[in-house]
């Protein structure tokens, strides 16, 4: 599986994009985003960007108000995982421009075009940003 | 279109209004978001694919981020899929991946619609379709649309092409049999020379690997792996090649030969941490026997460990520790770091740190970095404090306390944890305090001090983490009551008014050990005013009466106790005589010796400890304290106060007349006190000791029984009934197996058809309870010995023959100062082997561990590999244009892929060198002819035969037996052509 999912949360805990790569109940979605939204929120910039949580790792990254969280399997590469998120938010710049928590809300499918461009399966299958953004712009344009 | 349906679309709310509705609401977000559900079910239903589209849209939003749930619109969002605008199939599409799966009833619906959507020539409606199969993809998805997903893998379009690849993952899991028909266009994928589709073929294999129980079956494909790992540039890639190697190399030794330099070639010059940390990560997991590897992984270990990211520290720190259970060197090298990151600011890097500093813990250095750690945890913050408290534990603890070699201090240490204000390892503690006491009689001494010192404190009463340590404190202080120093001190400490603190049960425990205190102190009082001439009391203990304090006669044997007591209650007088037999039975003498001479050491400063005062005051308290529990509702509490109290009653009177006498001037006989207190004493003198895991399995079946007989005519009795159970019987264990036919034979031989119902629940009744009985008479007869308190007297008989306790008794002749080196380790009473078996030392030792784990898979690799070379010969000359350097590192290889080639091929087997070049050239060659094949094969194969196309098709022209044969015995895979 690789990835089992990503979210991204503001500082407040409020999720602002949700993938998951397994299916989870929204009950047993709730409780993981909150249990590690608690764990990952309290940690210091002093601290490192992993968290063993249950069976899996979350990588975490935070952005201006924005912290992107990965859940990964334990022999995932986290400093990979790292990379990707980096990527992830190069990707979401060059797209919107400086992004930013508001671009994420209104534009949440786009969002989850870029990854759906990036991760499939829960493997990375795509790393050049052009490759990510090409199809988007190009739907972009026909509608 | 109706006209509410056109108003609908009019003054329908978009997305971006809903997210502004919703950031507008500083409260009652709920509410906002209850009437957009309504208008939403409402806009959902209509005709106009806008409205639907644009209401699923905001539905997916709320499912996504607000959780509200939007399975009752399965079927809606199969309309909006169907939709043959590209805008509102992508909706769809995307409502899909996000709330179907596998209890989804119309997922049936849409296989013609994906079918339609992966055949389309608009390649983004193929991408749409197959990034939502890889996510919802269910069995009969996956069967009805692989021969799609087929033909999309050779696919011209890269876009379309490694969607297809990432895909099929998805599909193998949910059926496996497209295996067989897709196996090699993935393999084919592999070797593409467009670098996405690769990156998306390697990360399947890597998945494929990783999730494979048996992942031999992707050596073949080492070749394609080894290739991409030397010639691929882009980092994801070699990490995901890395990963597949981490998986093949343990099981093909070979193959570490080869994979070891381009790693560290990687390792020493990608200026990429995480191909680095991968390169590390590969090197301190599978290739720790290559030392230039290792050496050059731990310089890479130091350069993380002193960076001031905390991410590479605590990922050096990983590494280490997973390098550590192999080779310490690297450890103690980098020792510094470590024990700084015990203080960093990460909490996870500090419990890296902690498993290190616990790896390099040692016979030699256990107290100093026990007493450090200790201290450390005093300051540290409550999680991490336990955590150290949890460590220390378990390393200490483990194997049998195997690196504990003076117990006092580890005694003492545990006393000491005790009383860490954050401690909450009570369980721990308490069952090495017991266990301690059962197991190691030279720490007896130094658990008792600990245990007063932690009972007579009543601040400790007050943490309820510490419950379960007062409670083995208590127990510990009462069946070791002869060490103590001052009996009427621990009395006060047991009966202390704070005890009321404490949960029922472990107030029980108080109360059973204050009464072993009592007994304790009116026996010793009567041995010294030799009111009891103690049993079998030896000659110095005779002698010396006045320290009769801790003469406690633990090791008599117990037929002499038998005997003493018998005597005692048939004579009218005093014999004395009695002890002198007793005497002559007694098998301790020298430990009873060594028990006296230590505990009178420890009352040397108090001649006449006990008082006729003491005594009354003693009875006093206890009566007081206990008075109230007699009335209480916890039963455990009340029975146990209540039996103090009897015993008292019983005693009193007659006790008061005894105390008011001179010493001596009275006669024995008159008096029944001294008989029921030295009974007591007596039974509470029994040494409890470790019962064994095993023990119940080692008891013999008693001769004469014919349990097999018996168990298969319980077989034909009730044949049908009891198939279920009968049949685990045999397979489980055949003695409780046995056991279980006997008695249940025994229960209803006299009925021969039971009613089958009741058969059936008798034997689910025994089988839930496990009430497996022995036949009593022979039972009898091996156990009419002494029962030993919790040790099933079978086992001490029969089992423990060799673990003759009484070894101890050379021990505790040694020295008692406080030296630490002087000390020689105490005997811990081990019960058996089997014990040992679940917590197995694991030392720092590991190496011989892991090498029988390899080979016994080189043994099966090669084993098998045997049978099929055997005919071939051996190739006696080396390629010529070898480097040097290859060819040092390529010898095995060159002759095992010349077995593999036979001399057909002499050319391929021969260089490594060229293998770059040549390599793609042999693959077009080899491919063509497969290619022909691949109609007939596809149709054939499983997925075992599937993934070893490679394989078969390079051995292929070898005339030395069917194909089937060869494909069916795992062959070498020829790795580097």
């Amino acid at each position: 599986m690789g990835i089992r999912f990503i979210l991204l949360v503001n500082k407040q805990g409020q999720t602002r994009l949700a993938q998951y790569y397994e299916y989870l109940t929204l009950e047993q979605r709730r409780a993981l985003e909150g249990e590690i939204v608690r764990k990952c929120l309290a940690r210091t910039e002093q601290q490192c960007s992993f968290v063993e949580h249950r069976n899996y790792k979350v990588v975490y990254r935070r952005y201006a108000s924005l912290f992107f969280l990965v859940g990964v399997d334990n022999d995932e590469n986290e400093l990979a995982i790292l990379e990707f998120i980096h990527l992830l938010v190069e990707t979401m710049d060059r797209h919107f421009g400086n992004v930013c928590e508001l671009d994420i809300m209104f534009h949440l499918e786009k969002a989850h075009f870029m990854l759906e461009e990036m991760v499939m399966n829960g493997c990375i299958v795509e790393t050049s940003k052009q490759n990510i953004l090409t199809p988007i712009q190009l739907m972009d344009k026909a509608s | 279109m109706s006209a509410s349906s056109i108003m609908e679309s009019l003054f329908q709310r978009s997305l971006d209004d809903l997210i502004k509705g919703i950031r507008l609401q500083l409260i009652g977000e709920s509410k906002f978001i209850t009437k957009a559900m309504e208008e939403i079910r409402r806009e959902i239903k209509t005709t106009d694919s806008q409205t639907k589209a644009v209401a699923l849209e905001k539905l997916t939003y709320l499912n996504s981020i607000h959780g509200i749930d939007m399975s009752w619109a399965a079927f809606h969002v199969v309309e909006v899929m169907s939709s043959s605008r590209f805008a509102h199939k992508k909706i769809g599409y995307l409502a899909a991946s996000q709330s179907f799966n596998e209890g989804t009833d119309v997922i049936l619906l849409i296989t013609n619609q994906l079918r339609k959507d992966l055949t389309s020539t608009n390649e983004f409606e193929v991408g749409l379709a197959l990034e939502c199969l890889s996510v919802i993809a269910t069995t009969d998805l996956a069967r009805d649309l692989t021969p799609e997903i087929f033909t999309l893998l050779s696919s011209s379009k890269t876009f379309v092409r490694k969607k297809a690849v990432a895909v099929i993952l998805r599909i193998f899991v949910k059926y496996p049999d497209a295996v067989k028909v897709s196996f090699k266009r993935l393999v084919e994928n592999l070797e593409n020379s467009d670098p996405h589709v690769m990156s998306a073929a390697v990360g399947v294999f890597c998945e494929l690997a990783s999730k494979d129980p048996d992942p031999r079956l992707y050596l073949p494909l080492a070749p394609e792996f080894y290739r991409i790992l030397v010639d691929c540039k882009n980092n994801w890639i070699l990490i995901k090649v890395l990963k597949i190697f981490a998986k093949l190399l343990p099981l093909e030794p070979r193959l570490a030969k080869r994979v070891v330099d381009p790693i560290c070639e990687h390792m020493r010059r990608t200026g990429a941490k995480s191909l680095m940390f991968e390169c590390i990560r590969t090197v301190v997991t599978t290739l720790t026997d290559y030392e230039s590897a290792v050496k050059l992984a731990v310089e890479k270990i130091r350069e993380l460990l002193v960076d001031d990211d905390p991410n590479l520290k605590y990922l050096g720190l990983q590494a280490l520790s997973i390098l550590g259970a192999k080779h310490l060197w690297p450890v103690l090298e980098n020792k510094d770091v470590v024990i700084n990151s015990l203080s960093d600011a990460d909490p996870n890097i500090k419990l890296e740190a902690l498993h290190l500093v616990m790896g390099m813990v040692s016979e030699t250095n256990v107290a100093e970095i026990s007493r450090v750690l200790v201290n450390y945890a005093l300051k540290s913050e409550p999680q991490f404090c336990n955590e150290i408290l949890g460590s220390i534990l378990s390393t200490c603890g483990r194997n049998f306390y195997e690196i504990v070699v003076d117990f006092d201090w580890y005694v003492s240490l545990l006393g000491e944890m005790s009383r860490n204000p954050h401690c909450q390892k009570g369980e721990e503690i308490e069952s090495q305090f017991v266990d301690i006491g059962l197991r190691v009689k030279d720490a007896r001494p130094e658990l008792v001090r600990v245990a007063r010192d932690l009972l007579i404190d009543p601040a400790l009463l007050g943490n309820p983490f510490l419950h379960r340590i007062l409670a083995a404190s208590a127990w510990v202080s009462g069946e070791y009551v002869e060490f103590s120093k001052n009996p009427f001190e621990l009395m006060e400490a047991l009966l202390q008014p704070r005890t009321s603190l404490l949960p029922p049960l472990i107030r029980a425990v108080y109360i059973h050990s204050a009464f072993k205190v009592l007994v304790f102190c009116l026996h010793s009082y009567l041995v010294q005013r030799e009111v009891i001439h103690p049993s079998s009391v030896d000659d110095l203990a005779t002698g010396m009466p006045d320290l009769g304090f801790g003469i406690k006669c633990v090791e008599v044997s117990d037929i002499a106790k038998c005997q003493s007591a018998a005597d005692c209650g048939h004579d009218d007088e005093f014999n004395p005589r009695v002890s002198d037999i007793s005497v002559e039975d007694s098998t301790m003498e020298t430990t009873r010796d060594i028990t006296v001479h230590e505990a009178s050491s420890s009352v040397s400063l108090q001649k006449e400890p006990f008082t006729h005062e003491s005594i009354l005051n003693l009875l006093n308290l206890v009566k007081m304290a206990l008075g109230p529990h007699s009335g209480t509702d916890e039963v455990e509490v009340q029975d146990r106060a209540q039996n103090v109290l009897g015993f008292i009653k019983m005693i009193e009177q007659e006790l008061h007349g005894l105390l008011g006498e001179e010493k001596g001037n009275f006669e024995i006989g008159e008096h029944k006190v001294p008989k029921i207190i030295e009974l007591m004493y007596n039974a509470f003198s029994k040494e409890l000791g470790p019962v064994s895991v095993s023990a119940q399995e080692r008891v013999p079946i008693p001769d004469g029984l014919m349990l097999k007989e018996d168990l298969s005519d319980l077989d034909n009795m009730c044949a049908d009934v009891l198939k279920p159970p009968s049949s685990s019987f045999t397979t489980g264990n055949p003695q409780f197996g046995e056991r279980e036919g006997d008695s249940f034979f025994n229960l209803h031989g006299k009925e021969p058809e039971p009613s089958t119902e009741s058969t059936l629940l008798l034997a689910q009744h025994r089988k839930q309870h496990g009430l497996y009985y022995l036949p009593s008479d022979k039972n009898e007869t091996v156990s009419n010995d002494y029962p030993p308190a919790n040790e099933p007297p079978l086992l001490s008989n029969l089992v423990d023959g060799t673990q003759d306790l009484m070894k101890l008794t050379e021990q505790s002749l040694a020295s008692k100062k406080k030296s630490n080196h002087a000390k020689p380790r105490p005997v811990v009473v081990k019960l058996d082997e089997g014990d040992e078996l679940p917590v197995s030392a694991t030392k720092l030792t590991k190496e011989s561990k892991d090498d029988s784990l390899s080979g016994a898979l080189r043994d099966i690799l090669l084993g098998d590999k045997v049978n099929p070379m055997s005919s071939q010969r051996q190739p006696s000359d080396k390629s010529s244009g070898k480097r040097e350097k290859e060819a040092l590192v390529d010898s095995g290889y060159a002759s095992r892929s010349k077995q593999n080639l036979g001399d057909a091929q002499p050319s391929h087997g021969s260089s490594s060198s060229r293998r770059s070049k040549h390599r793609s050239h042999g693959k077009e060659k080899q491919r063509s002819p497969r290619r022909n094949n691949e109609g007939k094969e596809d149709t054939q194969k499983d997925k075992k035969k599937g993934s070893h196309h490679h394989r078969r098709h390079k051995t292929r022209q070898r005339a030395d037996g069917p194909p089937n044969v060869i494909s069916q015995t795992p062959v070498i895979p020829d790795f580097l052509l």
